[in-house]
């Protein structure tokens, strides 16, 4: 048996783990007390620590403002977020399949956009997207957010991946000899075998269109329509110091389902950002 | 990347044209419709630029002007500036966040760490709050009369203004690190996993201690990871947007078209002047092209020494 670290080792090593803690967990802390306080409070309370509690009056408040926006835009951002979780995933798994198990002329050259995909910076597609959505009238409608959701260059690259690594080519051909089509195949049996990959591509569809904001900045002006994080946005702009109660909680609102949701499927995102190092 | 072993199982048979559209049809039109449509649309904007005939009345018309916007963009000094700014911020913010995450992930790696998984997650979890509210956080964290941070620091005589001009791009490159170090700390943590743990165990039998045996062998060893979490941050800082379009909710010293992407949206939505949008949009891509080549070349280079 070898000898352990040392107690000097040790309490360095776990006091500088404890000081990043503190990093990482103060700002979300302070979002945590911050909601719970009025507007006047914000400014004139400790930062760390309650005051009276005004959670219930915020979250009222954030639900009624502006003739009830923010139902809207929390509906909204759901809806962005399944269309894209469902477009993409089905989209990626099936063509990442393709990839993985069959060859045909252009094989390489499907490949070679899904690579390009991965390596163009995202916020520079936005200006061309509002140039071509203009053009055929889809500006500030919601097909302007979702149809560009759909599409996932990582998506397919991680189901490539995933298929060649976990679907056997027997499994295909056996199932073959019995006579099913391929496109059977791929429904019944190998999207099965591949769903750890599709579900962390949904996931990480849905975070995508969940946090979107430069483009339905550019592409959305009918409030009704925003994201949440669009209508943040707007608040702050808007409005700025008289709303921050508001907006705080209003972000509470809106990061206690992810937070919770990413803490039950760790799993998935382990996968998506070790399989495929993700591009954010 | 071999294309080989896996083509079995298709190619002995006559080739299932259908199935092949079918599954591989959707993604390639999104694509075709969401990439290169609009890639190809605004190449070719970028060559023309609106003029309205005789003194400005009249409808307008595009006219072909070749390279002209472009010889605009890169003349222009809001441009140049912008682009010494994101690099300003990605030479503070990459190295900070890599250094941070390989260091939680070293830490949390080392036999003399206690409580893992909660520091793993601790570290995680701003990845898991949207940008524009880490942004909006962050921004009321910088704002004196809310943040009990500043406050702290003004009451130990210390006047820092985190939103004036000469910090204003520190705070920025603090809301990053705060995001993503975490991320970067899951990917190398995976990596050092798959580290067999023979080497580790032959580094301890000749005695070197554990700063030894990370700085030494675990993290020369994971070099492919960092090269390319180094690139992914690089793009990630070029088209630097949202971040500083929240912080200029709270601060004067960030104007309209304080970065590249800001000058893009603006000139666009602003000025109305796609053409110059889409070009400043076509420059910044080439920068982001080139700065990904340099990042392979260095790594290819790297691994064959």
């Amino acid at each position: 048996m070898r000898r352990g670290p040392g107690w000097g080792s040790r309490l360095a090593v776990n006091g500088a783990l404890v000081l990043t803690a503190i990093y990482f967990l103060f700002p979300v802390w302070w979002l945590l007390v911050s909601a719970t306080k009025s507007n006047p409070d914000l400014f004139s309370t400790n930062g760390f620590w309650f005051a009276e509690m005004n959670l219930v009056e915020n979250v009222k408040d954030v639900f009624v403002r502006d003739s009830g926006l923010y139902p809207r835009w929390f509906g909204n951002s759901v809806g962005y977020g399944t269309a894209a979780a469902v477009g993409a995933t089905i989209t990626s798994g099936a063509c990442g399949y393709v990839l993985a198990k069959f060859r045909f002329p252009g094989d390489r050259l499907v490949f070679g956009f899904v690579v390009a995909g991965l390596l163009i910076p995202g916020a520079l597609l936005t200006v061309p997207l509002y140039l071509v959505a203009a053009s055929v009238g889809l500006t500030n409608t919601i097909w302007a957010i979702i149809i560009p959701s759909l599409v996932s260059p990582f998506g397919v690259f991680l189901c490539r991946v995933f298929a060649q690594g976990a679907v056997p080519d027997e499994i295909i051909e056996s199932a073959r000899m019995d006579g099913a089509g391929d496109l059977r195949i791929f429904g019944q049996i190998t999207a099965r075998i591949m769903s750890p990959a599709l579900a962390t591509v949904g996931l990480f569809s849905f975070v995508g269109a969940w946090n979107g904001f430069m483009l339905p900045l550019i592409m959305l002006t009918d409030k009704t329509l925003y994201p949440v994080t669009l209508g943040l946005y707007a608040w702050q702009a808007d409005k700025g110091q008289a709303t921050y109660n508001l907006i705080l909680s209003g972000s509470l609102v809106m990061v206690v389902p992810l937070v919770i949701g990413f803490f039950f499927m760790q799993r998935f995102w382990r996968t998506g950002l070790t399989l495929g190092a993700v591009k954010g | 990347m071999t294309r080989r072993p896996t083509g079995g199982a298709a190619t002995r048979r006559s080739r299932p044209v259908l199935a092949i559209t079918v599954l591989a049809g959707p993604f390639v039109l999104l694509f075709t419709c969401v990439y290169l449509v609009p890639l190809a649309y605004s190449l070719v904007r970028s060559l023309f630029r609106k003029q309205s005939s005789g003194i400005g009345i009249g409808p307008q018309t595009d006219v072909f002007v070749g390279l002209a916007n472009y010889v605009e963009v890169v003349t222009d000094p809001t441009f140049w500036t912008g682009i010494g700014r994101v690099f300003g911020y990605g030479f503070f913010q990459i190295p900070l966040t890599l250094l941070l995450a390989m260091a939680i992930a070293l830490l949390i790696d080392s036999r003399a760490s206690r409580g893992r998984s909660f520091f793993r997650l601790s570290s995680f979890l701003p990845y898991a709050i949207p940008g524009i509210v880490a942004s909006l956080l962050w921004a009321y964290l910088y704002v004196p009369q809310l943040s009990p941070v500043v406050q702290l620091v003004h009451s130990w005589g210390w006047e820092v203004d985190l939103l004036g001009n000469s910090w204003v791009l520190f705070s920025i490159a603090n809301i990053a690190v705060w995001s993503w170090a975490g991320y970067n700390m899951v990917i190398y943590t995976a990596s050092l996993q798959s580290i067999p743990r023979e080497i580790i165990e032959a580094a301890q039998v000749d005695g070197a201690n554990e700063w030894v045996q990370a700085v030494r062998i675990k993290a020369p060893l994971i070099r492919g990871q960092i090269v390319l979490t180094a690139l992914l941050s690089t793009i990630g800082s070029i088209q630097l947007f949202g971040e500083p379009t929240i912080l200029r909710t709270v601060t004067t010293a960030i104007s309209a078209e304080w970065t590249p992407m800001m000058l893009a949206y603006n000139q666009t939505f602003g000025a109305n002047n796609f053409e110059r949008g889409s070009a400043v949009s076509v420059v910044i891509a080439i920068i982001a092209g080139v700065l990904a080549t340099i990042y392979h070349k260095l790594e290819t280079r790297g691994a064959r020494s």
